[in-house]
């Protein structure tokens, strides 16, 4: 039974939030129940630092000796490092529709989309506490690839301009996998869709070898790719080589945007 | 403020998946401050209705009122209002109870320095202060379904909307969720719209009851005006329970087509994940 008690709190309602302030106040409360299940639970953590480590380890090591890739003149680890950041923050973000689709199943979903939260500001915010692993993910893959000796930038402003790059890398990829996951409804197909489009974003970019080297026709698809924005922007920041990073940033945040506002719009679809 | 406004009204309202209308020229009037049950077998389109005037599903302007408010064009002043725990068990067994409600005292709008205390007293009322700082996943079907209860009452809701709460539940875990709900309806006047399929439970804990049938109301009143009515009606000495009144309305039928496949595997799967 009950206890006797106080309860007066809870006669009076909250004042609501009004306008702009509502969109910040949603992406924190996202994040944080983010933060809060990486804290009670950190196996993801720790097994998703296997393959970035692999890929530079062995992949890197290797292709460091032979000396195929032309990088401009750079250790091919250190100019692969950014790519696998890009890389397995991308592979953590595609799958996060998996996630939406069993907060569905779960009711959990359901009852947020009960409350005072524009689809928009819950999709901004899902992205963005997609984008805390993603940035987690970051940080692992950085001190790993400083481990193997790869030397980048330890400067504050460039390391702050990484973060962004990987969050709005990952609300896109995110975003795309929710409105995936917004059309296909279910966990198998969107986990067949997410395996198959994982390798095609990650060959047709920047990530392991210069555009330069690639076929034409790859070239055109590695144009319209986000992830090969993503690269060059962790590139020119963390390595300091040239790179185009007004364009890189305007692409990422309209891809951002576009995503998010796909993914809003199919919302709905999972709440029926 | 609105006080003699009804908590939820709708009219005529309608609702299609596909070729399956489920629910078909609904009518219904919930008064403020009354606990109202929604009754129907698997398929009556209880659950339909409820998304209906939960804004999870769209409907055209006009026929779903929450104390006035209009749910196809004024949907965030409804939710303000509205506490809904669905069918699922839907807290988050990642998070720790307190977490759990925490979550909804943020996306409602909770001012930080007021936050803390509101969580404390929202599972103090369910009785599950001393849990609280345990993850859900290790809780039992019924202090989950308490902290859900919680996570709806963290926001002072007026209209608490509940899709067969105690589903799967064993009788002792049954009577504690009501007796949970009844105690906080007590303190606080808020409306309750509840649906169910037990019988038993509507004639104990529901003012007033609107029997569903191939999403129609069928009957509607108080326990006892629906017994009593038939009992009239039969004029035979017997005196009948809700489950034969309900049996005189749907008529001859009533297992057959009655829930879909989806329906019925999402009962099984919240009913399986009780425990």
């Amino acid at each position: 039974m009950t206890g006797a008690g106080d309860f007066d709190l809870l006669l009076v309602p909250p004042r609501p939030r009004t306008g702009w302030r509502v969109l910040p106040a949603r992406v924190t409360a996202m994040c944080v129940v983010e933060l809060q299940k990486l804290r009670h639970d950190r196996t993801e953590l720790y097994t998703r630092a296997v393959q970035p480590a692999l890929w530079l380890l062995i992949f890197g090591e290797t292709f460091t000796r032979i000396k195929v890739i032309p990088t401009g003149g750079i250790p091919y680890l250190d100019y692969l490092a950014p790519g696998i950041i890009a890389q397995s923050t991308m592979f953590i973000a595609i799958f996060y529709g998996i996630q939406i689709i069993w907060e569905r199943d779960s009711g959990v979903l359901t009852k947020l989309l009960v409350t005072p939260t524009p689809r928009v500001a819950l999709v901004t915010g899902k992205a963005f506490a997609a984008g805390v692993k993603a940035m987690i993910q970051a940080v692992v893959v950085v001190l790993i690839a400083a481990l193997l000796g790869v030397s980048m930038t330890w400067n504050p402003l460039r390391l702050a301009g990484v973060i962004v790059v990987v969050l709005l890398g990952s609300a896109f990829f995110s975003c795309l996998s929710v409105t995936i996951a917004g059309i296909v409804l279910t966990r198998d197909r969107l986990m067949g869709i997410g395996q198959a489009i994982t390798m095609p974003l990650f060959f047709a970019s920047n990530a392991l070898y210069p555009t330069t080297a690639m076929p034409d026709w790859l070239r055109y698809i590695s144009v319209i790719n986000p992830l090969s924005y993503e690269v060059d922007a962790l590139r020119g920041l963390l390595l300091g080589i040239p790179s185009d990073l007004p364009l890189d940033f305007v692409v990422l945040f309209a891809a951002a945007a576009i995503g998010i506002t796909a993914a809003s719009g199919l919302l709905g679809r999972l709440a029926r | 403020m609105r006080d003699d406004t009804p908590a939820v009204s709708c009219t005529g309202l309608s609702y299609s998946f596909g070729q399956t209308k489920a629910v078909d020229g609904l009518d219904l009037t919930v008064v403020s401050g009354e606990v109202f049950g929604l009754l129907g077998p698997n398929g009556a389109g209880k659950t339909t209705a409820i998304r209906c005037v939960t804004t999870l599903l769209p409907v055209p302007s006009g026929m779903v009122k929450v104390f006035g408010y209009d749910a196809a064009t004024e949907q965030m002043a409804v939710r303000r209002l509205l506490g809904y725990v669905p069918q699922q068990l839907s807290a988050d067994g990642g998070l720790t109870g307190r977490e759990n409600v925490s979550l909804f005292a943020r996306v409602f709008d909770v001012s930080r320095r007021e936050r803390a205390a509101r969580v404390g007293q929202a599972l103090e009322v369910v009785g599950l202060a001393d849990a609280a700082d345990r993850l859900a996943a290790t809780y039992s079907g019924g202090m989950v379904r308490r902290l859900e209860l919680a996570q709806a009452l963290v926001s002072s809701p007026r209209l608490l909307m509940l899709d067969e709460p105690t589903i799967g539940l064993d009788p002792i875990a049954r009577t504690s969720v009501w007796e949970h709900i009844l105690a906080v309806r007590a303190a606080t006047g808020m409306t309750v719209l509840v649906t169910t399929h037990y019988m038993d439970e509507a004639d104990q804990y529901c003012d007033r009851i609107a029997l569903m049938h191939h999403g129609r109301v069928r009957a509607l009143g108080t326990p006892e005006q629906l017994t009593d009515d038939l009992r009239a009606r039969l004029g035979d000495g017997s005196s009948p329970t809700l489950e034969d009144v309900f049996r005189d309305v749907a008529g001859s039928g009533l297992n057959e087509g009655g829930g879909e496949f989806r329906d019925v595997r999402r009962t099984r799967n919240t009913a399986s994940r009780v425990g």
